[in-house]
């Protein structure tokens, strides 16, 4: 924990436009570049920037859920998503799509559900590491 | 047949729950399963006995040629009928042997888990089937030996009797699948019609020695015998259940089963014979030195094993029969003396020889199931036990080869085997001077109901052989044997040489009794040398296996980063290097490189950082200048149209120095600990790794592209993919099952890193 003033009034508004960003980065993905790795490493600078800042367990508090947790979920809806086309009698891990052409996103499908269990992996496996370090 | 199989796992399954909601009459509800699939099965036996044959199969991985199928003839149905009919009253023994134990229900389970598996077994119709209930049966019993896991002893036998048939097991699916190659079947009766075929083919001999590997392991043969006396750690029921009925016939059943198919050749007779012979001599001979009643059973278990194995290696019409009498024989005897021993030991306290007399006014039911049962193992009229003997000599006179030999052997073992039951039932039961035990509390009728009806069970048998013959002797030989054969049970044969053999064996038997003492002084002169046996080999083996797992990790695990990263990267560059040498060999673009000025700079930069970084004394400004590197190479993924990794690599670069920050803040100053020759080495590994890396790169970038795969990428990933991002759409579509994979490495690490860290934590505290 940093004490500064300069950096914990930045973080504050830094650290929404970090995440916003992040997910714009996840939904652009497929079309710009971006995509669920490299959205998941900005969400976590943001996070770790606000504990740089406030330290860990106020980001804890902040983040509602725990890192680990995050992990957990990241790989089951990579999982999921995989599993989705066994329902309909294709191979696991077969590309579905619904709706077409919206902005930014491009069609909904399951490879975006598979780019956002990448993101939540990818953050908060960084996180996981980052405050493991912090705390100990 | 498959519902039924379903039934008794499920059974097993809801034993811990039908156990805790009603404590005091689980014991009998659970019994009814066992009675009800018994009743099942018997009525069956006319239809069988008539020659039928009863197949189901579902298809279970039909690629592979793998079925749920199974298979109901005499044999079949013979083992169902013991292994369900004992199964039951185990199960009410067991409600009064271990009343008020607190893991009760978890017995019930294992012991119908166990009972499930060994039908499953009999029943298989493929050997893939019958593989798999196989393994389920040695595992069961690992839970069964194991059951008071809070001591020790029975921990190690557990464990012991599991690696013995695990590795059996083992050979066994070797075996099999060579079978099934062989055959090109895994189908029992497909295989039943193809013995020619796979007695003559060249892989006949491992085949055979793999299954016999399997079936010797299971059935506790000599060497592998010695796990079976070491099991009796087992709750006696265990025992009575696994090691007389069930589990060590699981290996003779799978002789019988395979004798019209792997059978008849000389390899099969001498194997079998010289194994079964000796096993059954070291077996009985080993009994009667013992003072434990349970361990004596075991030996005599092993001896009586031993005869079985010898008999199906003889291989005559005789032998079968007189294999499968003896089997039924055992079983009923076996277990009825199991149990009683159970009931002795719940009611006194002891099983030891010594210390038990007058039992019989004690507990005369248990007696009374005692005398028939020894009277059975004996072989005295009119019990099952006689005709069982009688037909052993005449196969044993009948032998093809060396009948004298075998014939003798079998003498001897009976002749023990009648001191044996003296031993077991003389003493304990008929001394005068009642035990005078404090806590001796009579057995409640659990307790003796059990094994009173296996041994009256005997004596009926021996006096209606006829029906026995009939309804289970010659359906279950004629699974063994291609011809049919007409037999019948001897009863009354006049003056005979078996007849006298059968005298002789008395007499000699009640000599021997009579003399025992001089058999326990025997016992204490050849201690010394029998502890040098296989048993001594097992324990060797594991005390080496432990210590080669030491030596090896105290190797490969030096707890020192500085060897982990030279291991890695040493294995790193000899396989790079092979691959690149013996692959392509190294060669390059000769034309010069023709990059651009700010391009130069950029490379400049990054080695420039790369030198400082190595050669930097301080920490912090080395972090820097790798971060320098970092972005360096994140500029030129831009500059060459790559702006998702560069992406990527700024954001690596930011969160690794926020890493690295916060590793540095806690390690001591730097200072310089390795020598020149420790630095020399480094520095010739580094440079080895770098070197063969810019090989490879080198010689990559100067081969023509060949592959199409990325123009295919570029041009489906718009209309497969609905993305316009290649790399992202190869990263989520084409090739995201690697990202899968990869995402787990990340979460693995990630958890690896938090365990490391919160033990340390932990410790520290």
């Amino acid at each position: 924990m940093i004490r500064s003033l300069i950096l914990s009034t930045a973080t504050r508004i830094l650290l929404p436009l970090l995440l916003l960003y992040s997910v714009f980065l996840l939904l652009r993905g497929h079309n710009e570049p971006g995509g669920g790795f490299v959205g998941g490493l900005v969400a976590a600078t943001g996070f770790a920037l606000y504990a740089l800042a406030y330290g860990v367990s106020a980001t804890r508090h902040k983040m509602h859920v725990d890192p680990r947790v995050l992990v957990a979920w990241g790989l089951l809806i990579a999982i999921g998503s995989g599993c989705v086309s066994l329902f309909v009698g294709q191979p696991f891990m077969t590309g579905l799509w619904v709706g077409d052409r919206l902005p930014i996103v491009g069609s909904l499908g399951t490879p975006l559900l598979f780019d956002t269990g990448v993101y939540l992996t990818v953050a908060g496996m960084a996180l996981l590491i980052i405050f493991s370090l912090m705390e100990e | 047949m498959f519902l039924s199989l379903i039934t008794a796992f499920l059974a097993a399954f809801a034993a811990p729950w039908v156990h805790r909601f009603l404590p005091r009459s689980s014991g009998g509800l659970l019994a009814v399963i066992p009675t009800a699939l018994f009743c099942y099965f018997a009525s069956n036996i006319t239809s069988i006995a008539g020659g039928e044959t009863l197949f189901t199969t579902y298809p279970w991985l039909p690629s592979l040629g793998v079925t749920l199928s199974f298979y109901l003839d005499g044999l079949s149905l013979l083992f169902s009928l013991l292994i369900l009919g004992t199964g039951a009253l185990i199960v009410i023994f067991s409600s009064g042997y271990l009343r008020g134990h607190g893991e009760l229900g978890r017995f019930y389970a294992f012991m119908l888990l166990f009972m499930s598996s060994m039908l499953g077994l009999v029943l298989a119709g493929n050997i893939i089937t019958l593989f798999i209930f196989w393994e389920l049966t040695s595992l069961s019993s690992y839970l069964l030996i194991g059951f008071e896991h809070t001591r020790e002893a029975a921990r190690k036998a557990a464990l012991q009797a599991l690696l013995v048939t695990g590795a059996g097991g083992l050979a066994l699916l070797a075996g099999f699948l060579l079978l099934g190659h062989v055959a090109g079947s895994l189908e029992i009766t497909e295989l039943l019609n193809r013995g020619d075929v796979i007695r003559t083919h060249g892989l006949y001999l491992p085949i055979l020695l793999l299954v016999l590997a399997g079936a010797f392991t299971k059935s506790a043969q000599f060497p592998f015998h010695f796990w079976l006396p070491s099991a009796m750690e087992a709750p006696t029921p265990v025992s009575a259940y696994l090691h007389s009925a069930t589990m060590v016939k699981a290996g003779v059943y799978l002789l019988a089963r395979f004798s019209p198919v792997l059978g008849g050749t000389d390899a099969w007779h001498y194997l079998l014979t010289s194994c079964g012979a000796a096993t059954m001599l070291i077996g009985v001979i080993m009994a009667v030195t013992q003072t434990d009643l349970k361990r004596l059973l075991a030996y005599t278990t092993i001896s009586s094993l031993g005869t079985l194995v010898l008999l199906l290696g003889l291989g005559t019409s005789q032998a079968a029969e007189a294999a499968i009498v003896y089997l039924i024989v055992h079983a009923l005897y076996k277990g009825a003396l199991f149990l009683v021993t159970g009931a002795v030991d719940h009611a006194t306290g002891t099983r030891d020889i010594r210390e038990l007399r007058g039992l019989l006014w004690l507990m005369p039911a248990v007696a009374v199931a005692a005398t028939l049962a020894a009277l059975s193992m004996a072989g005295l009229p009119p019990m099952l036990g006689y005709l069982g003997k009688e037909l052993l000599y005449e196969a044993k006179l009948q032998a093809p080869q060396a009948a004298a030999i075998i014939t003798g052997a079998g003498l001897l073992t009976n002749i023990i085997m009648v001191t044996a039951a003296g031993i077991f039932v003389l003493t304990p039961f008929f001394n005068k001077a009642p035990t005078q035990s404090q806590n001796f509390h009579p057995p409640p009728p659990s307790l003796w109901l059990s094994p009173l009806l296996l041994a009256v069970l005997g004596l009926i048998m021996g006096l209606y052989p006829t029906a026995v013959d009939t309804l289970l002797v010659i359906p279950a030989v004629a699974a063994m044997r291609t011809e049919s054969t007409v037999i019948e049970l001897p009863v009354w044969h006049g003056l005979n040489p078996v007849l006298i053999l059968s005298l002789v064996t008395y007499g000699a038997g009640a000599a021997l009794y009579a003399g025992r003492k001089r058999l326990y002084l025997f016992a204490n002169a050849v201690r010394r040398p029998a502890s040098w046996g296989p048993s001594r080999w097992y324990d060797l083996a594991i005390a080496g296996t432990a210590r080669l797992a030491y030596l090896q990790t105290r190797f490969l695990q030096s707890g020192y980063l500085r060897y982990y990263l030279m291991t890695v990267l040493g294995t790193a560059f000899l396989l790079l290097f092979f691959t690149l040498y013996t692959k392509s060999g190294f060669h390059w673009d000769t034309g010069g490189p023709d990059a651009l000025f700010h391009e130069w700079l950029i490379a400049v930069m990054v080695l420039a950082a790369a030198l400082f970084a190595s050669l930097s004394l301080s920490r912090l400004s080395t972090v820097a200048a790798l971060g320098v590197v970092g972005y360096g190479l994140a500029l030129i993924y831009i500059f060459f149209g790559a702006p998702d990794l560069a992406m990527t690599q700024f954001c690596v670069e930011t969160l690794s120095i926020i890493l690295f920050v916060l590793v540095l803040y806690r390690l001591p100053r730097f200072s310089l600990l390795s020598g020149r020759p420790a630095r020399i080495r480094d520095a010739l590994i580094a440079i080895g790794n770098g070197g063969v890396m810019t090989a490879l790169v080198l010689t990559a970038t100067s081969e023509p592209v060949k592959t199409r795969i990325s123009s295919y990428f570029a041009e489906n990933a718009l209309t497969q993919a609905h993305g316009r991002n290649v790399v992202n759409v190869i990263l989520v579509d084409f090739r995201a099952l690697d990202t899968l994979g990869e995402i787990t490495v990340l979460a693995v690490a990630s958890l690896g890193v938090f365990a490391l860290l919160r033990a340390r934590a932990k410790k520290d505290r």
